[in-house]
């Protein structure tokens, strides 16, 4: 009975997350099923690894040769945001028992920004509100995920373009972080980087292997303007803002 | 999307890659917990790159994702274009992450299947 009225209580938090995860997940799972992949690969990613930007952009890693380290870098590039949610949920993931390493596990954008900023009633037990928030959202975009895969082998018009969902998202999230920051020299550091990273590895070396340049330039840029570009973030103390940011920047994520 | 089947993964190398991205996602969720305990202060230089990087790492992504985008051939870019426009422009007008999304997809899927 008291994991119910945690599961009750919980459920109402995640429509926003269950609107949003459906369209997306099925997207993925569409994108992934006419890029040769079946609902088995979009259900085993979506369980395991968990983070919509990252699964995006794991199809096309995976229709190109095989590139291990790089695999491994772009993922940490892409989801080092999540050690900020970690850091800002370190007190309110203490003491939470047998269910803190599942919590962890399955702490995306929007599951972050619930568990972050929840008012939990008092009769319901804060571990299990937090634990059903997280399942619920894992849910539905494994289901939707496996939903998509299924559908894409069933569907009849051209797909053609249809990876075009990525750039998309990319281009909503980029959006949000951009308004959130004056000075904007992270994202010109990161448009400079990566486009000429991409012409000199394709002109001079005949490659398309340019993200781990890209990422190198990036974070050495970064710290070279490190001050300019402190002067221009609000600073962010403590759990207000990186919860700001997964509502402005992580949502369009999934 | 342009497959060189040439050089595709083996099911073995898929499953590698796979494991990789979530060793490194991973990797970035159990950190902080193994890491810092509630009382120790977060480094200054981790705070930095909290907020500095993932502007820039978007901005590499959607650089990622035109990589294949040809100027001088083909389209010349151009349904792109539109379909970034439409999806940037409706999201700075309607803030709505997934109406942005998918009209700007949906934009593009015409474009590339009717027009060009």
């Amino acid at each position: 009975m008291k994991k119910w009225r945690a599961l009750k209580a919980a459920f109402p938090a995640t429509i926003p997350v269950l609107a949003g995860f459906s369209c997306l997940g099925i997207a993925y799972g569409i994108y992934m099923r006419v890029s040769g992949f079946n609902f088995l690969y979009s259900f085993l990613i979506s369980a395991l690894v968990f983070g919509g930007s990252l699964q995006f952009v794991g199809v096309p890693l995976l229709l190109s040769s095989f590139a291990p380290v790089e695999a491994f870098f772009m993922a940490l590039m892409v989801q080092a945001r999540h050690l900020f949610y970690g850091l800002s949920m370190l007190g309110k993931y203490e003491n939470t028992g047998a269910k803190k390493p599942y919590l962890i596990f399955s702490m995306c954008d929007e599951t972050f920004s619930i568990n972050c900023s929840a008012e939990i009633p008092e009769d319901v037990d804060r571990t299990d509100y937090m634990f059903f928030v997280s399942l619920l959202n894992q849910s539905y975009w494994i289901i939707a995920s496996v939903i998509g895969g299924l559908l894409g082998s069933l569907i009849t018009f051209s797909t053609e373009g249809i990876d075009f969902v990525m750039t998309a998202m990319f281009v909503t999230i980029f959006i949000n972080q951009w308004k959130k920051d004056k000075g904007h020299i992270p994202e010109w550091i990161g448009i400079a980087s990566s486009v000429v990273c991409l012409i000199v590895c394709r002109t001079v070396f005949d490659s398309d292997n340019f993200l781990i340049p890209t990422m190198i330039c990036i974070i050495s840029l970064l710290f070279i303007f490190r001050k300019p570009i402190e002067k221009n973030l609000k600073d962010g103390d403590d759990g207000s803002s990186e919860e700001a940011e997964a509502q402005n920047g992580g949502e369009a994520e999934k | 999307m342009t497959v060189n089947t040439m050089s595709q993964m083996n099911l073995t190398e898929q499953i590698i890659t796979i494991a990789l991205l979530m060793i490194a996602t991973m990797a970035t969720r159990f950190l902080p917990f193994l890491v810092f305990s509630g009382k120790k202060k977060t480094p200054a230089f981790v705070k930095f790159l909290g907020n500095a990087l993932p502007a820039a790492t978007f901005a590499m992504l959607i650089v990622y994702c035109l990589k294949n985008v040809s100027i001088i051939g083909g389209s010349h870019g151009i349904p792109e274009l539109i379909g970034i426009g439409v999806t940037a422009g409706l999201h700075l007008w309607r803030k709505n992450t997934l109406l942005s999304i998918f009209a700007g997809t949906v934009v593009y899927m015409l474009l590339i299947q009717l027009v060009f």
